[in-house]
């Protein structure tokens, strides 16, 4: 039994006709369009790496069928920013030298992205408790946590 | 790491959501949120033939005041709770423990019904609808029936649903009391709570004349303390009364214990939160 689905990921609409119901979205993502910076680690939604964010919110993406995806509106790390020009979380990331594998870094970003919206993030409790389903093997949480920190003051400044 | 074969159904209605569950004859399993079925599914622990999935069910989704009640549509997401200012003004408990419920990416899927009908023993909303003494309405093949929270949670991982029926929505009398508190520890910020305690009392001079005390974490299903609340009225309010608070509530539950933590430092640890909860009640409540 396969259903057809139409999903647009970063800003492009995909109709794929013969999508298996047990695909996950962490698969379809990267093996069905080719988009590789979802990584996926533990696939049962404990590390947090292949948070993509799913009509604005974030999600697991190993914890969500692609065929649930039908009609949503996608964001993966590949749709933040570009290697020349980075997005703020991005610029933050690397000017506080927020990764070191990079494995963890495309589903801490997408996480921040959500949290920086959601939340005040006023101090760093905030910040890791909002990091604490996303980890970092390379155990680099102190300059993730500067990321962002960085980020949500920027974010404050061009508030109004 | 990837489900077996099944095959998918997303009904628009209850009424139909229903009899695709009878139509898969005890093979099929209802996907709500998926925040749990998802990872038992990845590990192959649950092969259902079929998988109807709830989420095209507009209705279901809802928070609504009727009455003297708040009630909550059974796929409401936990982030819609946490953000919701009826829950934040009527359910101050249930909001207060919203924030513990796994994390950003999880309660943006994760729904009540689906959270209730997993029944984890260490999951904040089965204790807090054992806490507000909610009432679940149930659908299946021969109708709607209420079930009482108290009556829902068998055993760990296990409720009293039959096969075929589907939580709906869940009510939660509003309790009109002066002080409140919710405390859990974590082994991570997010994680199953190893102890956590909530309670809400109303005082008059200078007794509690109403309590509310339900604990988590250290049994097979979340308990509501009935005895420790009848209890609480004969003592009077004062200095002491968090240190005996704390007595009553750990004489009263011999904790289990597994791989995070003894069974020892989990009685312990309820009895500090016990303590902690109290003084925050009370303050509130002076």
């Amino acid at each position: 039994m396969a259903t057809k689905i139409s999903v647009t990921v970063n800003g492009t609409t995909h109709d794929i006709a013969d999508v298996e119901p047990r695909l996950l979205l962490s698969d379809f993502l990267r093996d069905t369009l080719g988009l590789t910076g979802t990584h996926v680690g533990c696939e049962h939604g404990v590390c947090g790496a292949c948070t993509v964010l799913m009509n604005g919110d974030s999600v697991r993406s190993c914890l969500t069928l692609a065929v649930q995806a039908n009609g949503a509106k996608i964001t993966t790390v590949e749709g933040l920013g570009t290697p020349e020009a980075l997005n703020m979380l991005q610029a933050q990331f690397r000017e506080h030298h927020g990764l070191q594998c990079g494995f963890c870094t495309p589903g801490m970003l997408m996480t921040g992205e959500d949290l920086l919206r959601k939340y005040p993030l006023a101090t760093d409790e905030e910040i890791r408790e909002g990091l604490s389903g996303n980890l970092c093997r390379c155990t680099g949480y102190q300059n993730i946590v500067a990321a962002i920190r960085s980020a949500a003051a920027m974010r404050s400044e061009k508030a109004p | 790491m990837k489900p077996a074969r099944f095959d998918y159904v997303a009904p628009t209605t209850v009424d139909a959501a229903v009899e695709a569950l009878r139509a898969a004859n005890g093979e099929g399993k209802i996907l709500a949120g998926g925040q749990s079925l998802l990872p038992l599914l990845n590990f192959r622990m649950a092969r259902p033939a079929v998988l109807v999935d709830l989420n095209g069910i507009k209705e279901l989704s809802f928070i609504e005041l009727r009455g003297d009640c708040v009630v909550i549509g059974a796929l409401t997401r936990h982030r819609e709770i946490e953000q919701s200012p009826l829950i934040a003004s009527k359910l101050p408990v249930m909001a207060a423990a919203m924030r513990h419920v796994a994390h950003l990416a999880i309660r943006n899927r994760g729904t009540i019904g689906g959270s209730l009908s997993h029944a984890d023993p260490a999951a904040e909303l089965p204790m807090l609808s054992l806490f507000y003494d909610a009432t679940l309405s149930v659908q299946g093949p021969s109708g709607r029936r209420t079930i009482a929270a108290e009556d829902f949670f068998v055993d760990a991982l296990t409720n009293c649903l039959e096969p075929e029926e589907i939580v709906v929505e869940i009510e939660f009398p509003i309790l009109e009391h002066d002080g409140w508190a919710f405390e859990e520890v974590a082994r991570r910020f997010g994680d199953f709570a190893l102890a956590s305690i909530a309670i809400s009392v109303r005082r008059s001079g200078a007794r509690i004349d109403d309590a509310r005390v339900a604990v988590m974490g250290v049994a097979d299903t979340p308990l509501r303390l009935g005895e420790v609340e009848t209890q609480l009225g004969a003592i009077e309010i004062n200095d002491q009364m968090p240190d005996r608070f704390s007595k009553l509530v750990t004489s009263s539950v011999s904790a289990n214990g597994d791989l995070h933590a003894s069974a020892e430092y989990r009685q312990h640890l309820l009895g500090q939160l016990a303590r902690r909860a109290m003084q925050t009640a009370l303050t509130a409540a002076r």
